[in-house]
């Protein structure tokens, strides 16, 4: 992860763009296991976060869908990357993911009620079209092992089913 | 189309008792209703049955609901005619529709 990259992940964080926009290098298989498992586990955190602060039915039950689902999704990509004898490589994608995510929760935690969930869905909707534009143009793409893609192709369906989800939430907040 | 019409009001007209009761499945493969339109009678049973290991319904706006455990089946006895337009509530982006004869 050369200078270029980091260069190139910079500008675009600079400009607002998804912390997955660095396509300078494209990614390995190792490294594109470990940036779903991440994208997995960064929104079971934020749904923990929603389930333990929301008071409001609809994101409460939204957030136990996203845990449900996130967490059947990395039980099946620990499964395959064990079968494939695969060990998850940390990269700076999963490392900006999880940057961001965390600020992103700090952020969260600070509010309360109607602006909480407000932010949360928003977020959601957000986080959920970012991963399927990085699904769609970087990591599936980028996959070599046939049965990685199917799971990131299953796993960009459920990523476009949660934002649909949240998009229907977001319009019962309003 | 026309057949099947001429057919129930033959049907009708002799008296003949309609044909039995169907299940029908549909199966769930990550995240596809297959078939995705499926033509019934009222009286069939629709029988989901979910392959995926994610939660999914059988949603209609303003109608029934059916829940579809993960790796489990679930049916629902079609009582209406009519065509009707069902989704996932959990993954609005799964569609399916049953077209339902009286």
């Amino acid at each position: 992860m050369s200078i270029r990259h980091t260069a190139a992940l910079a500008a675009l964080l600079l400009l607002g763009t998804a912390p997955f926009a660095q396509a300078a290098d494209k990614p390995t298989d190792p490294q594109i296991a470990h940036i779903a498992y991440t994208a997995g586990v960064i929104d079971i955190e934020a749904a923990k976060l929603a389930i333990d602060k929301s008071k409001n039915k609809e994101v409460v039950d939204f957030a136990k869908d996203m845990v449900r689902d996130h967490e059947a999704v990395n039980v099946q990509a620990l499964d395959l990357v064990k079968k494939l004898k695969v060990t998850p490589e940390d990269n700076p994608t999963s490392k900006a993911l999880t940057k961001a995510a965390t600020e992103e929760r700090a952020k969260l935690a600070k509010l309360h009620g109607a602006a909480f969930d407000k932010a949360y869905v928003d977020n959601e909707v957000a986080y959920h079209k970012q991963v399927n534009g990085a699904l769609e143009t970087l990591l599936i793409p980028s996959a070599q092992n046939a049965e990685l893609k199917s799971l990131l192709e299953t796993g960009l369906k459920i990523f476009q089913g949660h934002e649909q989800h949240a998009e229907h939430v977001a319009g019962m907040l309003k | 189309m026309q057949n099947h019409h001429l057919w129930i009001a033959l049907t009708l007209a002799v008296g003949i008792v309609p044909a039995q009761a169907e299940t029908i499945q549909v199966t769930i493969d990550r995240l596809v209703f297959s078939p995705a339109t499926v033509e019934a009678k009222v009286g069939d049973t629709i029988e989901w049955v979910n392959k995926d290991v994610f939660a999914h319904t059988a949603t209609v706006k303003g109608g029934w609901e059916v829940m579809i455990p993960p790796k489990k089946s679930a049916s629902l006895t079609l009582k209406t005619a009519g065509p009707v337009d069902y989704f996932c509530r959990f993954h609005p982006n799964m569609k399916g529709r049953l077209v339902v004869a009286p």
